[in-house]
């Protein structure tokens, strides 16, 4: 079974930095199992598996990272192809910078930076896949903004509270794995 | 009824960096203790855990709870070389800081602070933000930190050539990479499924 960040960030077999990796054995394991969890679920429940490639193909693309984009998209491709093209225009007109966001009102508050904008087609990708990707473009780029309001969202498009979890470490699992690809891949190249 | 949104009203509302206890109120319901199945305990992987809101709203799906906490404890806990234990934390708690993060930031300012001995530096960080001046080696590190943790990111070989200057070997570089980008995870969790307030 191939490690899906060994194969993203290229770590050839046996060098210095697969040796690091794997004297983090349970790290490297569990990030993995966080993957096919996420991503391959033995039972999906009542968000799909459409909807967590689409999701994933969504926020990779917004990181902009060549591989882990790829990656992402292709699945998506696999598996529900229809959604390949919204997906990926939604993921092209929700660039932007970060992390943004406003911090409680107080000292902090002239460290607050507006958040990009940004509003997914719910014609082409459905109501409930456009409240997630509108979720996961606010976690991706100003997270400090996120609120109850933004949860109540969710709920209106649809979703469950244990859905809401799912998706929640979903993209928070990404984040983590496309920072550990680029890190991985810059200290390939250093 | 599971997918009321709470409103927590009435709780004093951290707006500093500090590195007090702070308590978690969440937006959506928690599994309740009494619910708790053994493969939810498996996914809480530690039984105190069940005490914890946070951990138990995450239960809803304990896989993955299971799976986000063993690669959290390897990527922190496990000291068998690498980076110092104080350092990995300096890496989360920059990057709670950057991301803003005020509950994430106290715990592993309060962490980096037991491990370090450096209780003043880790407070100017959470006082003066990722610009402040901590010395190189902690430079390193809080640079690598915000560079994986911006987007578009900036992390490239030049931050890995400064961190092996400071000393740093393969696997302590692995961990400091693995460090910041763990709390770009845990920070996304914590922010936007409920939020703190004081302890007490």
């Amino acid at each position: 079974m191939t490690d899906i960040i060994d194969h993203l960030a290229g770590i050839p077999p046996g060098s210095a930095l697969d040796e690091a990796r794997r004297k983090r054995a349970e790290a490297r394991v569990h990030a993995q199992a966080s993957h096919d969890l996420l991503l391959l679920p033995a039972e999906p429940g009542g968000f799909t598996v459409a909807e967590r490639w689409a999701v994933a193909a969504f926020v990779a693309g917004l990181h902009n990272q060549a591989e882990t984009a790829a990656y992402y998209a292709q699945g998506l491709v696999e598996r529900a192809p229809e959604l390949a093209s919204p997906v990926a225009d939604a993921a092209a007109r929700g660039q932007a910078t970060g992390p943004h966001g406003a911090y409680p009102a107080g000292p902090l508050s002239k460290e607050n930076t507006p958040a990009p904008g940004f509003a997914a087609d719910a014609g082409s990708l459905g109501p409930r896949l456009a409240a997630a990707l509108n979720h996961a473009h606010m976690l991706v780029f100003h997270p400090r903004d996120a609120s109850a309001e933004h949860l109540q969202r969710l709920v209106d498009a649809g979703w469950r509270t244990a859905e809401i979890v799912t998706l929640s470490q979903l993209v928070a699992f990404l984040s983590f794995q496309i920072r550990a690809v680029a890190g991985f891949r810059a200290m390939l190249a250093a | 009824m599971t997918e009321t949104v709470h409103h927590p009203e009435g709780h004093a509302i951290p707006n500093a960096f500090t590195k007090a206890m702070l308590d978690w109120l969440p937006w959506l319901e928690p599994m309740a203790e009494a619910e708790l199945t053994p493969r939810h305990m498996a996914g809480l992987v530690d039984a105190s855990r069940a005490k914890s809101a946070y951990f138990r709203l995450l239960a809803h799906d304990p896989e993955v709870l299971g799976a986000r906490t063993r690669t959290d404890k390897d990527i922190f806990y496990n000291t068998q070389g690498g980076l110092p234990r104080a350092e990995r934390e300096l890496a989360a708690t920059a990057a709670s800081r950057l991301n803003g993060c005020i509950y994430c930031a106290s715990v592993h300012a309060r962490h980096a602070t037991t491990y370090s001995k450096r209780g003043e530096d880790v407070q100017r960080l959470l006082d003066e933000g990722t610009g402040v001046d901590l010395g190189e080696r902690w430079n390193a590190v809080v640079a690598a930190s915000v560079a994986l943790t911006e987007l578009p990111m900036t992390f490239g070989p030049a931050h890995v050539a400064r961190l092996r200057a400071a000393g740093m070997d393969e696997l302590a570089i692995a961990d400091a990479i693995q460090a910041a980008a763990f709390f770009n995870w845990a920070n996304r969790l914590m922010l936007s499924l409920g939020e703190p307030t004081p302890q007490g």
